[in-house]
């Protein structure tokens, strides 16, 4: 399966009456996109605003950050089973509005999290800081069911992501790059002397606020399978995940994600990259116990001499990035896992909730519990009013001169464990 | 074998008791995963994991586990591992933030309590618990 990703560069956006794409500036009408938010009725009142790199600005809560992006050729639609027909996509050319967003904000329960900052030392932890936000401002009708609200707010972001794409559709890219994934026996004969690797991208599933969605459908009601890479590209997989902002995947991260662009630029090189797995995180332990197996089953299957695991979220997780790490290597097969710690705020403290000998090759998107002040904005997109309540934040994080004092756990992205950020260590 | 919520949310004992038998405690999370931990010991096996969901146990006070009682009353020991790392775990984020919930409003109580109420019930089916 091959696809051509074509970028649209979007240096700024602008508020104008007459929506297009001119030199790099993307215009959008905000009473006529408005619309297509406001035509569910959960959702009482909407507006749109803009944050730009550098300015001082904070956006919160953040609930999922989507990049736009239109089917030029090929089949499907972006959003398979979602906003488009279910149809298998990854294949022919894709439009992507590189350099922006769409962020949708607001409240969907009361401590709820996820703060970017587009300035200052709280931008650096978020790799959102740098790009042009088209921020979707919603609040929801009185008595709202927060399940019901929560897929009104995911879907109004997907429409508005969807019909800005659409400007890109006739316009010729700045960029274009190519991704292509042959069948097994191809790849055999693709590249014989490299080692086989497959990268295994496991999902949140665990019920309201930690959803993600494969064509459609609930992850935890799926058995672990084999998707091309390619197919995340045009949006197989979506978030519905609002909670643990700092390592939980927005959809942006499911778009663009940088396991499978770091192993498509080593493709050919120094591995041999085969495919994708995708499995869930679930509850029950019946389910953790059969969707592992059958996860290093599959990566039996492939063939494969390698696995890079990617994890999301903390705790109950970690078992299953532990059970899927050992079941692999049990299998003969190394691996690589890509988590993130909550270590305490002085770093001292286990940074999993399980662990194991075999998980001997270890990247970590950072420790969530470090502590970070971030200072004033000059501008509050969202509101405030759940910063003392959000998931690292605590009793007074918010100060009265309107900086906060918090762990780094409540930045969007921060300790992303697909390694989607911007600082690291050595 | 009878399946069985042990919670300290009274929205699970609320929505769910008419489809399994939940047995609702007046205790905290520590509590809670304590006393799941005495009925291991008795030979209850965990259904769910006891630290289900990325809302970490120093951000809710909510906690609902499914069990399952054993049919020979050997301890075990897969869920005694579970229970008491689940246990040690929790006790080390109360400790790093032990009054997380001094500034807990009734509207936040009630969205911990939701959260923990649909981890839950998205556990149901899997075990073939009906809530039609």
């Amino acid at each position: 399966m091959k696809l051509q990703l074509g970028y649209i560069d979007i240096k700024d956006i602008q508020f104008d009456k007459n929506p297009r794409i001119e030199n790099g500036v993307l215009f959008v009408d905000p009473d006529a996109l408005i619309q297509s938010v406001l035509q569910d009725e959960l959702i009482k009142d909407a507006h749109f605003e803009i944050a730009r790199p550098g300015e001082s600005v904070r956006i919160t809560p953040v609930k999922d950050v989507i990049q736009p992006r239109v089917k030029v050729e090929g089949e499907g639609g972006i959003f398979p089973g979602v906003m488009a027909k279910t149809t298998t996509v990854g294949s022919g050319v894709t439009h992507v509005l590189r350099g922006m967003s769409v962020v949708t904000v607001g409240r969907i329960v009361g401590f709820q999290e996820g703060i970017i900052d587009m300035t200052g030392p709280g931008a650096d932890y978020t790799p959102f800081s740098k790009l042009n936000n088209l921020c979707l401002v919603m609040e929801p009708v009185e008595n709202f069911k927060q399940h019901e609200y929560e897929h009104a707010a995911r879907m109004a972001g997907f429409r508005v992501a969807c019909e800005i794409a659409e400007m890109a559709r006739n316009l010729t890219p700045d960029e274009t790059q190519e991704f292509e994934t042959v069948s097994i026996k191809e790849s055999f004969k693709q590249y014989p002397d490299l080692p086989r690797v497959a990268y295994v991208q496991m999902l949140q599933s665990q019920g309201l606020l930690h959803d993600t969605y494969v064509y459609g459908v609930d992850a935890k009601r799926i058995v672990p399978t084999i998707i091309y890479p390619t197919e995340t590209m045009d949006g197989a997989i979506i978030s519905g995940n609002c909670v643990s902002a700092c390592d939980k995947n927005t959809t942006y991260h499911h778009q663009n994600n940088p396991v499978v662009a770091e192993l498509y630029a080593a493709h050919g090189k120094t591995i041999n990259f085969v495919g994708q797995v995708i499995t869930n995180e679930n509850v029950y332990l019946a389910d953790k116990i059969r969707s592992s197996d059958w996860t290093a089953k599959l990566c039996e299957y492939l063939a494969v001499d390698g696995a890079i695991i990617s994890q999301e979220g903390f705790g109950n997780p970690d078992t299953d990035l532990i059970m899927n790490c050992t079941k692999i290597e049990d299998k003969g097969i190394k691996t690589v896992i890509i988590t993130d710690e909550y270590a305490g705020q002085d770093g001292k403290s286990q940074s999993l909730a399980d662990a194991d000998p075999k998980a001997n090759a270890c990247v970590t998107g950072g420790n969530a519990n470090m502590v970070i002040h971030l200072p004033k904005m000059d501008k509050v997109i969202g509101t405030l009013d759940y910063v003392d309540k959000i998931a690292g934040g605590h009793d007074g994080s918010l100060a009265e001169d309107g900086s906060i004092e918090a762990e780094l756990q409540v930045i969007t992205g921060a300790t992303n464990e697909m390694g989607f950020n911007k600082l690291s260590a050595r | 074998m009878g399946k069985y919520i042990v919670t300290n949310n009274p929205l699970v004992k609320e929505k769910l008791e008419d489809f399994v038998t939940v047995e609702y405690l007046d205790v905290d999370y520590p509590g809670l995963l304590e006393a799941v931990r005495d009925l291991v010991h008795q030979g209850a096996i965990l259904l769910t994991h006891p630290l289900s969901g990325s809302v970490k146990p120093n951000e809710t006070p909510y906690k609902s586990v499914l069990l399952t009682e054993g049919s020979d009353k050997l301890t075990d020991l897969e869920s005694i591992k579970l229970i008491e790392s689940a246990i040690l775990t929790a006790k080390k984020f109360i400790e790093d933030k032990p009054d997380f919930e001094r500034n807990f409003t009734e509207r936040v109580r009630k969205d911990c309590q939701l959260i923990d109420y649909t981890l839950i019930y998205s556990a149901l089916p899997s075990a073939g618990i009906s809530t039609i």
